[in-house]
């Protein structure tokens, strides 16, 4: 099985509304010492929920190694502000900041801001992806060695480094340079849904993390392979792409009869692909579809976060971890490493300026 | 029966970003790196300050249309940093800068009480105003907001924050709410209940006389500059007596000017080592780019340790849309010339004396003696201290100059309350459903 790629798992820590940092705190380091890739945090104007990306800004300094991605909606925010936010998770975290992309579909959302009508999630999708692309831009608009501090000519930075993105897209522009310097893992870690239609190009044009919610290993590799072809008609490697299957996952009745294995009829709530069953059974299933190479891992979503998390990281990883599929330990410090992601070039840097 | 001595408020500011970080000093580290805000935040909260301030910069500033390359430059992004910080702090208050003009009162609003949520009762909102074409090239709404319009702007983005902060009952139920004014009108459900200080509290910081009706108007703190004893005074007695008019009582609004302070064994060697930073925050080169900021033009050519130009500044230089202010030129320029003359300055030395930032210079003891000498004669309720190093710069102050202020009886000897507010002595605001 020595052809299998790694095996990664990240699982999402929001679920009913909480404000105490306590209980994201205990959560985010229950998934670190399952040595979990990440934690997710969901988000979204349309619910009760507190800012994601502060809740895991707060989180940061009592963890080590766990990468953190919010999700961070871009439809009434402003680019300018969500790339300086991740790109100061990133600084804070030591490089373990990723944020996982969405739009705002509702009117409900489109009143809270008065700004404009709500539009057609394929619109919404486009301007997520110029989102996402400035958001690149502004991470590599300070070039690493920008800041010289050379005190001979007196000059802390070297304006030659730095770079303005001029982006002009469909809805908004932004002149540039960031005002954040460019963060410790070059570019934060995007994550996007690329199971739905009119996200699944800016998912295989932008993400380096594509979550894929389907019923059978076989859907998931179709879905992947489409993300891997369309990648690749931007230039990008498919190797550098991470797909996940996602997963909601309910373990609460563990001692009774399972029903695990989504291959057989699953059971499909509303929200996706819905596994419900023990641990033991969780991991098996996992087993398998990896083993398929269809999936380069796992998110999973515990219906009842304190519950479930538990029961994946002692139940389901522990076996994982003990038939040699799954780390027992973060080898790297960053998010970027636990996904065996390279540190991306900068665009801006000139290709052997410097000697 | 004598009373008790007016208390003073001390509270922090990071000094990234500016001309007032030496940053070729050995001891100077990082201003981005998470370490150096904690080492910050960290002496702050063991000298017992009220709250902890981050600035905002929106757009890396520019001379001559090139980036500036002579100061530090870079900064995280505040309401991030301050919720990493609430992780590794527990009283001290944390005081985000952000901007209203290229906000949304939903979004940071949330942000907000989200961050007043994670520290228990510790955020606080410096609003500014920011209007210049050049920072709003970063943004959606783009361009530039007439100056008429800053802080009426500013002034319906709080109203509506706090509508929003109102619109959870206090034992949590969210309820709709509609705000539909000039600029904004929004409606819906906000997504975070009442938090723990009811409304983060609202600084304001500008000096116009918009800036202090809205100040007066709707702030808890004002950050200003008034820090010599005289422009203190006329700068309290004019603001604080704006409050009566919005029903509210001077001591419902603290006012902190930002201040250097520099000690040293006795008082000459302070001042001594004042000069020097001087020298340092204001190098040949920087006194260059000071000169033209006001004069509009390229002086490269002239010598800092030389005399000023004789002549005017362009008359259209006052660059009026773009990221710095100066009024008018001509009259800043007629100033310094004045000055330069008056005291035989070079231009090196007139942009350190006309740039200068009010300044405690003395012996710990002289340092003690002065701050509460000035809040006592109503200059001001407090200080927000600028260090010129990171992240050490705050250490001397919090070691020596603090336990003065506690044995005089001006400065509190351990926290009482766990709020920013409790801190400050100002009630939470009355829930209005
Ligand atoms: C002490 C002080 C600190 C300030 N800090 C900031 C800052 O960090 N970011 C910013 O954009 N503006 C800052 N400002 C600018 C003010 O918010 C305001 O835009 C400016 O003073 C012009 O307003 P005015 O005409 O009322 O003086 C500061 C102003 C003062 C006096």
């Amino acid at each position: 099985m020595s052809h299998l790629r790694p095996l990664h798992l990240a699982a999402e820590i929001g679920g009913p509304p909480r404000y105490d940092p306590a209980h994201y705190t205990g959560l985010a380091r229950l998934a670190e010492r399952g040595a979990l890739d990440f934690v997710t945090l969901g988000d979204s104007f349309a619910r009760p929920g507190p800012d994601a990306l502060a809740v895991l800004s707060r989180v940061a300094p009592d963890t080590r190694r766990i990468g953190l991605v919010p999700t961070v909606t871009t439809t009434h925010t402003e680019p300018f502000h969500v790339s300086s936010a991740v790109a100061t998770l990133d600084w804070v975290s030591g490089g373990r900041a990723g944020w996982c992309v969405d739009v705002s579909t509702t009117a409900a959302e489109a009143r809270l801001f008065g700004r404009r009508p709500a539009a057609p999630a394929a619109e919404l999708w486009r301007e997520a992806g110029e989102a996402a692309d400035v958001g690149a831009r502004l991470w590599d608009s300070w070039e690493d060695d920008a800041e010289i501090r050379d005190a001979a000519t007196g000059r802390f930075l070297d304006r030659d480094k730095l770079h303005h993105t001029d982006f002009e897209g469909t809805a908004f522009g932004v002149r540039g340079p960031a005002v954040v310097p460019r963060p410790p893992q070059g570019r934060p870690v995007t994550v996007i849904d690329g199971t739905a239609d009119a996200a699944r190009e800016t998912a295989a044009r932008h993400a380096d993390v594509v979550l894929v919610r389907a019923t059978t290993p076989e859907r998931t590799a179709e879905i992947r392979d489409d993300v891997h072809r369309r990648a690749a008609a931007h230039g990008r490697a498919p190797g550098t792409l991470r797909v996940l299957a996602a997963l909601t996952v309910d373990l609460g009745d563990a001692e009774s009869a399972p029903e695990p294995g989504l291959e057989s009829g699953p059971p499909l709530a509303g929200h996706g692909t819905y596994y419900r069953g023990g641990p033991v059974d969780l991991a098996d299933l996992i087993t398998q579809w990896h083993r398929t190479g269809a999936v380069d891992g796992f998110h999973l979503t515990p219906i009842t976060p304190g519950r479930d998390l538990e029961r994946i990281v002692n139940g389901t990883v522990a076996l994982l971890q003990h038939r040699s599929l799954f780390r027992t330990f973060h080898p790297g410090g960053t998010l970027r490493e636990h996904l065996g992601l390279a540190r991306p070039a900068n665009r801006y840097a000139r290709q052997g300026a410097r000697v | 029966m004598t009373a008790a001595p007016k208390q003073l408020h001390l509270a922090a500011h990071f000094p990234d970003a500016n001309n007032t970080t030496v940053w070729d000093d050995p001891r100077s580290g990082s201003q981005i790196e998470f370490s150096s805000f904690e080492h910050l935040a960290r002496k702050a909260e063991r000298g017992l300050f009220d709250f902890f301030l981050l600035a905002e910069g929106l757009r890396l500033r520019e001379h001559n249309g090139l980036i500036h390359e002579l100061d530090v430059a870079g900064r995280p992004e505040s309401l991030t940093v301050l919720a990493a910080l609430a992780a590794v702090t527990d009283r001290l208050g944390l005081a985000a800068t952000v901007s209203a003009t290229f906000n949304e009162p939903c979004e940071l609003a949330r942000r907000l009480a989200t961050l007043d949520h994670l520290s228990s009762g510790r955020a606080a909102w410096n609003v500014t105003t920011s209007s210049d074409a050049l920072t709003g090239e970063n943004f959606r709404r783009g361009g530039y907001l007439d100056p008429a319009d800053r802080y009426t702007r500013a002034a319906e983005f709080v109203a509506t924050a706090r509508e929003l902060w109102d619109s959870w009952t206090p034992d949590g139920t969210p309820r709709p709410f509609a705000h539909h004014g000039r600029h904004f009108s929004i409606e819906g459900e906000f997504t975070v209940p009442r938090s723990p200080q009811g409304h983060p509290v609202v600084i304001q910081t500008g000096d116009s006389p918009e800036g202090r009706e809205f100040a007066a108007s709707a702030a808890d703190i004002v950050f200003t500059r008034h820090g010599t004893p005289e422009a203190g005074r006329a700068f309290c007695a004019d603001v604080k007596g704006r409050l009566a008019k919005y029903g509210r009582e001077p001591d419902d609004l603290k006012i902190m000017p930002g201040v250097a302070v520099v000690l040293g064994d006795n008082d000459a060697e302070a001042r001594e080592r004042a000069a020097g930073i001087r020298l340092q925050q204001v190098s040949p080169q920087n006194a260059i780019v000071a000169l033209e900021r006001v004069w509009g033009r390229d002086l490269s050519s002239y010598d800092p340790d030389g005399p000023l130009p004789v002549s005017d500044p362009e008359p259209a230089s006052a660059p009026s849309r773009g990221r710095v202010r100066h009024g008018d030129s001509r009259a800043v320029a007629a100033r310094w010339r004045e000055l330069s003359r008056e005291k035989g300055l070079s231009i090196r030395q007139t942009v350190i004396e006309a740039t200068g930032r009010p300044a405690f210079v003395g012996s710990p003891r002289a340092v003690a003696a002065e701050m509460a000498e000035f809040v006592a004669t109503g200059a001001a309720d407090g200080f927000v201290l600028v260090p010129h190093l990171i992240p050490g710069g705050l250490d001397d102050f919090v070691d020596q100059v603090v336990p003065l202020l506690q044995e005089r009886g001006v400065f509190r000897s351990a926290y009482t309350g766990s709020t920013l507010r409790s801190h400050l002595g100002i009630a939470e605001p009355v829930w209005k459903g």
